[in-house]
């Protein structure tokens, strides 16, 4: 799999958006509306490699922040300018208000990728870049508010285990998320679905990256992968309570969301 | 040795036993590969990978490999045509049998360095230097669908740069172009025929002119006079003078001209 993603990095983005069609930053959108993320919330995206979810995270939480900031001045509107130009000394204008978010990924190639997006957009603060495995994450217990795998958990060889570390490193009261493909139980659009996955994919894999293998590789890793119950019940096994999931576009990709309670 | 030319299966579907050997049986992966680094397709993709490499070769044109898969996925009526063109010509029979790849593991670089000036072996060397070339960069058939035609492919690739040598045309946008006339004649591949027809787009007024009036008509005329040139055993010439070869060919003397 390292290999895999070796050879795909830097052109991960552009091939995300042709086999899509776009429609994956929907996707991502729906994630972080889901989360709802406050100011001061601490983030672990898994296999978060080139960013996506981390930058969509930033931008939600700024303009949380700056809509709380238009609300703290709408309530010092009745006060003298005197004891306003006094509170401007003393608030320092968090732009982000201590959030943070830690990208954390096995590949350095995807990391490498990542960092380089954050500073062509200019994501500065409030990301940090980790080297780690989702079996094995080097973090401590308890640390986390969220945690999010995005298109990250087919790739992982024990499910099982990135569970487990999800739900150590998570504080209690935080919740898992995780954004995956999955089944479509329509069988028109299954096969419709299947015709587009192994006809036109790995063709967009070799036009574009130069690389049909690692592509029939990702659509057959798509079909190995469990169905929405079954992860279901994996992620409860983890110890997650009030675990739930919800399909996007009729069950090409799956939200599933848990808590540690 | 020659596996049965049969037709591949793609993964996922059912097996097309046309050639009526249902007994063999496909992996649970799928497909039967021909020969090592081959990707059974389907028709579809084959349509889809031809539409796809033909854009992106000229949207790009340093991605070779696509205008090598657009070769292999338009080639289906030129390649077994050139097959049999090779099996009734007593040279080119021999070819087909014997399989020889031009590498840099089997060549001997010293020894062709060594021979005369104006010989095969040593215009072709100082071809490969001048345009800082190496043969071991051709790619590979992956979409040939049969395994004689995937070796006819291969051959044609690692035959084109002695035709830069033969033709006496460099790596250049030009050069490329008039070798590009020269083959699209000779082996009727529609993907030299669209690279004849496409790469001068990207050329300038002054070389278009000289494209247009010498060196096209030229390669039109060594295309057409000359016999098939994957139907001599370079790697048995290289002592040969490249002027003698060319005759022996028909490939009539280039134009003094500048490319």
């Amino acid at each position: 799999v390292y290999q895999v993603f070796e050879s795909v990095a830097k052109k991960y983005d552009v091939m995300n958006d042709s086999m899509t069609l776009g429609i994956h930053r929907v996707w991502k959108d729906i994630l972080i509306h889901k989360m709802n993320p406050f100011p001061g919330m601490l983030l672990l995206d898994v296999a978060g490699g080139t960013g996506d979810i981390a930058f969509r995270f930033l931008n939600y939480v700024r303009s949380a922040r700056e809509r709380q900031l238009q609300r703290r001045l709408k309530h010092h509107q009745n006060l003298s300018w005197q004891e306003i130009s006094e509170s401007y000394q003393e608030e320092k204008c968090k732009s982000l208000g201590d959030s943070q978010v830690v990208v954390c990924d096995i590949n350095k190639e995807m990391l490498k990728v990542g960092k380089q997006k954050a500073q062509h957009l200019g994501y500065s603060e409030g990301l940090s870049w980790v080297l780690g495995n989702a079996e094995e994450l080097p973090f401590d217990d308890d640390k986390f508010d969220v945690y999010t795998i995005a298109f990250g958990i087919r790739n992982v060889t024990r499910i099982d285990l990135a569970l487990e570390e999800a739900y150590r490193v998570l504080k209690p009261g935080g919740r898992f998320l995780c954004l995956e493909f999955s089944h479509v139980s329509n069988p028109l659009l299954s096969r419709l679905y299947d015709l587009y996955s192994f006809q036109v994919i790995p063709v967009l894999g070799e036009v574009i990256a130069g690389d049909w293998k690692s592509y029939q590789y990702l659509v057959e890793s798509i079909r190995r992968f469990p169905p929405q119950e079954e992860l279901k019940a994996m992620i409860e096994d983890a110890g997650f309570l009030k675990v739930d999931f919800q399909n996007l576009n009729s069950g090409i990709v799956a939200i599933h969301s848990g808590f540690k309670l | 040795p020659l596996l049965p030319a049969g037709r591949a299966c793609l993964s996922h579907a059912e097996p097309r036993g046309r050639d009526g050997r249902s007994g063999e049986e496909e992996e649970e992966e799928g497909c039967y590969q021909l020969y090592p680094g081959h990707i059974p397709t389907s028709p579809l993709q084959k349509a889809l990978l031809a539409a796809g490499s033909a854009f992106m070769a000229l949207y790009d044109p340093y991605r070779h490999d696509m205008v090598a898969v657009l070769g292999e996925t338009t080639g289906c009526l030129a390649l077994p045509n050139l097959r049999d063109k090779m099996k009734h010509h007593p040279e080119g029979y021999r070819i087909l049998q014997e399989r020889p790849r031009i590498r840099l593991s089997t060549l001997d670089m010293a020894r062709l360095q060594g021979l005369p000036d104006g010989s095969l072996g040593r215009e072709y060397v100082r071809f490969l230097e001048d345009n800082k070339v190496s043969p071991d960069t051709r790619m590979p058939p992956k979409f040939v669908d049969d395994e004689e035609l995937a070796y006819v492919i291969q051959r044609y690739r690692e035959v084109h740069d002695l035709m830069h040598t033969l033709l006496g045309m460099p790596t250049n946008m030009l050069g490329e172009v008039v070798v590009k006339w020269f083959e699209a004649i000779q082996t009727g591949l529609p993907m030299c025929v669209l690279g004849a027809a496409f790469g001068p787009i990207r050329l300038s007024a002054r070389k278009l002119r000289v494209l247009a009036t010498e060196l096209v008509p030229w390669a039109i005329r060594s295309g057409r006079n000359a016999s098939c040139i994957l139907n001599f055993y370079y790697e048995q010439r290289w002592e040969q003078p490249v002027a003698c070869l060319r005759e022996e060919i028909g490939i009539f003397p280039p134009p003094a001209v500048q490319v």
